[in-house]
C-alpha cells in the first residue's frame, strides 16, 4: 500500500494510542450485553427494536427470560419481556392492516428500525465490529451531505453507515442513502432499498431530500470504487462529475466527509469475469479467492475489522446562490472533500493494528 | 354578465361531476355540455350538445354559445361505449387537435383548462423517486394513454404560443379514485386477488375524485389573490401507498406473478374482458410514480381535502369485503395477544 511510507513517523504513537482505543472498541463489541440490560432498564428505544423483532416469532416470553435473566433486576423489571412481546404485536397488528406510514421515495420508517436494522445489526457489531468515529460532526437536525469512499464488491459499506448514523447519533437520525441505478433495476433488492430510505443517486431526489431536511449519503465513486481491484484499495476513484458538490451547495447543507476502513477486505476481489458480467448485465463480476469457486460458501465477507470515521463538516452556506454553477468551484470542493478522505483513510490504516481486529 | 363554460367528455362521470358542480359557481351564466354520446348522467341546467369532438361542428358549437371558458375533460385510458383502443386515441389526439383549432379561431375565449395525468411522466427504475414539474423523463411512454397524454399536452404548449392572450392550465392527475370511479386501477382493485409484480412494490398516489371537480373549477375561474391559475399542475393527494399497503388496507390477498407472466396474465384478463390491464398499467405496478406537489399548494393555492391514504379507505369501504379484512386480521392478533399475554393485550390494542 502507498501509505505504508508514513509508518515510521506516526507508528509508534498511533499505536500506543491506538491500543487502549482498541481494547474500548473491545468493549463496544461486548455492547449487547450492558445494551440489553439498558434497554430492559429503561424503556427507550435504543435496544428494544432489536429485541421487538424476535418477540412477535418467539411467541412466548420464555425465550426472552434468560436474556431478562442476565440482568440483576430481573425481578424489578420482569414486565420486560411481555412488554416487548406486546409491542411486537401492536407491530404484526400494524403490518397486517397496513396502517403505518411510507414517505414519498417509500421509505418505511418502522419496517427499517423494527426489522430491517435488526436484521442488519449482528453484522455491524458481531461480525464487521464497527467502529464510529466523529458521530458528533454529524448535526442533530436539518440537512446535511455525507460524502463516503466506496468499497467491497458489495455495497455493505453503506448499508454499515447507515446502520452506524442510526445507532450511534444521539438524536438517532436515519440515513437516506443514494444508490445506483443497477439498485432499482433489480427485484427485491429495489424493493428492500426504497424501504431502508434509499433512492436513486440523482441531483432532483438528493435535492428533494436535502430540502426536507434529512441527512443524505452519498458514494461519489459508484462502480468504480465498489467494483475496484484488490491491489488498488483504499486508492480514492474518480469522484463522479463532483454533482453532489452542487448539489449540497444549492441546498446549503454541509459536506460531511466520512471514510470507512475495513470493507475493501471484505471481498478481495483479485479478478473480473468480464464477459460473464456483460451476460448478467452487471457492471462487474468479482473474483475473489473464494467466490465463486466454494459456490455460496465463498461468498461470505471476510469478517474484518472496520472503522467509520466522520471527518469535520464543510460548510456550504457562504457560498453565493450562483456558486452552485461555477464549475472551478465545484472541482476545488470536489478535490477538498476527496482529499480530506483520502488523508483520513491513510491515518486510519496507519493505526489499523490487523485487518481482522 | 356570466362566463360561458364548455364541458367535453361530459357524458363521462368525472365529467357530469363538474357541470352539476360548475353550474353552482357563482359567476356563471351557462354550461355548455359536449359528448360525442347522451349522457346517462344528469348534468342539471347545462345545455348538452351532442357534438363529437372530432368533427369541425365544435367550432359552429364555439361561435354560436360565445364560449369563453372550455374545460376539456375528453383525455381518457378508456371507451365509454364499446369501441376499442384506436378509437380512444382518436378522441385523445385528433379531438385535441380539432378543439385546439377551433379555440384558436375563437375570439371570445379566455381561458383553456386541460385534464392530463401524471402518466406523463412514464414509470421506470431509472427516474428521480419524485417527479416535479419540469423533471424529464428517462423513458417517454411507448404507447397506450400516457403517449395519447404526452401528444395531447404537445398541442396543448403550441396552442399556448399562439394564443398567448388565452390563459391556458394543465391538470396532471394522479390516479383518480373514488367510491364509484371505474378507471382500470380502480377494476384492477376490485379484483378478489391481486397479480403483483414479484421484488417490486410500487409507490402510489392517488387524488379523490372530489378533489378532481374542485380543483378543475378553481382552475377554470380567475385565479385568487396571490395565486396563479395557469401553467401545468400535477394534482395528487398527500402521502404515498405502496401496493402491498392498499392490498392489505383492502384485505385483498396478493399473488405475487414473475413480471414476464404478469404481461401473459394482464393480456388474458384483457381478452376476457375482467380488468383492462394495459402494458402501461403493468409499470405503473412495477415501478409506481410519485409526483411532487408543491407548485399546486403554492402556485395554484390549491389544498386537496382528501390524502391518499383517505381517498383509497373512501375507496375501499365502498369497493366491499375483501377476502382477508384487515378488522379480522387485527382481530386474529388480538386474540393471540390475549392468549400469549392476558394482561399485556391492553397495551397490544393501543
Amino acid at each position: 500500500m502507498a501509505d505504508a511510507k508514513v509508518i515510521p513517523f506516526d507508528d509508534d504513537r498511533a499505536r500506543r494510542r491506538s491500543a487502549p482505543r482498541g481494547a474500548r472498541s473491545g468493549d463496544g463489541a461486548a455492547v449487547p450485553l450492558p445494551a440489553q440490560g439498558r434497554g430492559v432498564g429503561e424503556p427507550d428505544h435504543e435496544g428494544a427494536p432489536g429485541d421487538g423483532e424476535d418477540a412477535p416469532r418467539d411467541g412466548a416470553p420464555h425465550s426472552d427470560a434468560p436474556r431478562g435473566g442476565a440482568g440483576a433486576q430481573d425481578a424489578a423489571h420482569g414486565r420486560g419481556p411481555e412488554r416487548r412481546l406486546a409491542k411486537g404485536l401492536a407491530f404484526l397488528r400494524r403490518r397486517v392492516t397496513g396502517e403505518y406510514e411510507v414517505d414519498d421515495f417509500g421509505y418505511d420508517a418502522e419496517l427499517t428500525d423494527e426489522v430491517l436494522m435488526a436484521m442488519l445489526r449482528p453484522l455491524y457489531e458481531k461480525y464487521f465490529r464497527v467502529e464510529v468515529k466523529g458521530i458528533e460532526n454529524i448535526p442533530a437536525e436539518g440537512g446535511a451531505l455525507i460524502v463516503a469512499n466506496h468499497s467491497g464488491t458489495i455495497p455493505l459499506d453503506a448499508l454499515m453507515m447507515q446502520v452506524a448514523v442510526h445507532d450511534k447519533h444521539p438524536a438517532g437520525r436515519h440515513l437516506r442513502l443514494l444508490a445506483a441505478d443497477l439498485v432499482f433495476t433489480l427485484p427485491v433488492v429495489n424493493e428492500i432499498a426504497r424501504k431502508l430510505g434509499h433512492t436513486l443517486a440523482c441531483a432532483e431526489d438528493a435535492a428533494e431530500l436535502l430540502g426536507r431536511g434529512e441527512l443524505v449519503g452519498v458514494m461519489p465513486e459508484g462502480f468504480k470504487g465498489i467494483g475496484k481491484p484488490f491491489g488498488e484499495r483504499y486508492k480514492l476513484q474518480r469522484f463522479g462529475r463532483g454533482g453532489f458538490v452542487s448539489t449540497a451547495l444549492r441546498a446549503r447543507a454541509p459536506i460531511i466527509p466520512c471514510s470507512v476502513v475495513g470493507a475493501e477486505e471484505t471481498y478481495p476481489m483479485v479478478g473480473n469475469a468480464r464477459t460473464v458480467a456483460r451476460l448478467l448485465g452487471l457492471p462487474y463480476f468479482p473474483l475473489t479467492p473464494t467466490f465463486p469457486w466454494l459456490g455460496p460458501l465463498g461468498a461470505l465477507p471476510l469478517p474484518t475489522k472496520w472503522t467509520i470515521q466522520f471527518g469535520e463538516p464543510i460548510p456550504t452556506d457562504g457560498y453565493a446562490p450562483e456558486a452552485a454553477d461555477d464549475p472551478m468551484l465545484m472541482f476545488n470542493l470536489t478535490d477538498q472533500v476527496r482529499e480530506e478522505i483520502q488523508h483520513t483513510l491513510y491515518k486510519l490504516l496507519v493505526r489499523r493494528r490487523s485487518i481482522f481486529f | 354578465m356570466g362566463r360561458i363554460v364548455l364541458v367535453t367528455g361530459a357524458a363521462r362521470r368525472l365529467g357530469s361531476h363538474f357541470v352539476r358542480r360548475v353550474l353552482q359557481d357563482a359567476g356563471v351564466a351557462r354550461v355548455v355540455a359536449v359528448d360525442a354520446v347522451t349522457p346517462e348522467h344528469d348534468l342539471g341546467e347545462a345545455l348538452f350538445v351532442r357534438a363529437d369532438i372530432r368533427q369541425p361542428a365544435i367550432g359552429r358549437v364555439l361561435a354560436e354559445h360565445a364560449v369563453d371558458t372550455v374545460v376539456h375533460l375528453d383525455v381518457t385510458g378508456t371507451a365509454l361505449a364499446g369501441g376499442g383502443r384506436s378509437s380512444v386515441k382518436e378522441t385523445n389526439v385528433i379531438g385535441t387537435m380539432q378543439l385546439l383549432g377551433a379555440c384558436q379561431k375563437s375570439p371570445t375565449l379566455r381561458r383553456l383548462v386541460v385534464k392530463s395525468s401524471t402518466t406523463v411522466y412514464g414509470s421506470a427504475s431509472r427516474d428521480p423517486a419524485v417527479f416535479g414539474e419540469a423533471t424529464t423523463p428517462k423513458a417517454l411512454p411507448s404507447g397506450g394513454f400516457a403517449k395519447d397524454a404526452v401528444e395531447v399536452e404537445g398541442y396543448v404548449r403550441g396552442f399556448a404560443r399562439r394564443r398567448p392572450d388565452v390563459a391556458v392550465c394543465v391538470l396532471r392527475f394522479a390516479n383518480i379514485l373514488g367510491p364509484g370511479v371505474d378507471t382500470p386501477l380502480a377494476s384492477y382493485f376490485r379484483l378478489p386477488v391481486l397479480p403483483t409484480v414479484i421484488g417490486y412494490d410500487p409507490r402510489l398516489q392517488f387524488v379523490h375524485e372530489d378533489d378532481v371537480t374542485e380543483v378543475l373549477l378553481r382552475a377554470s375561474r380567475e385565479p385568487e389573490r396571490g395565486t396563479l391559475n395557469s401553467g401545468t399542475f400535477n394534482i395528487a393527494g398527500d402521502g404515498v401507498l405502496t401496493l402491498s399497503q392498499c392490498a392489505r388496507r383492502m384485505g385483498r390477498p396478493t399473488a405475487p406473478v414473475l413480471l414476464p407472466a404478469v404481461t401473459l396474465t394482464g393480456s388474458l384478463l384483457r381478452t376476457l374482458g375482467l380488468s383492462d390491464f394495459s402494458p402501461e398499467q403493468i409499470r405503473l405496478l412495477t415501478h409506481g410514480r410519485v409526483v411532487d406537489t408543491h407548485e399546486m399548494r403554492e402556485i395554484l393555492g390549491f389544498e386537496p381535502r382528501h390524502s391518499t391514504a383517505e381517498t383509497f379507505a373512501d375507496f375501499a369501504s365502498a369497493a366491499g369485503r375483501g377476502l382477508l379484512p384487515p378488522a379480522a386480521l387485527a382481530a386474529a392478533v388480538d386474540r393471540i395477544a390475549r392468549y400469549v399475554a392476558p394482561d399485556t393485550s391492553t397495551q397490544a390494542e393501543r
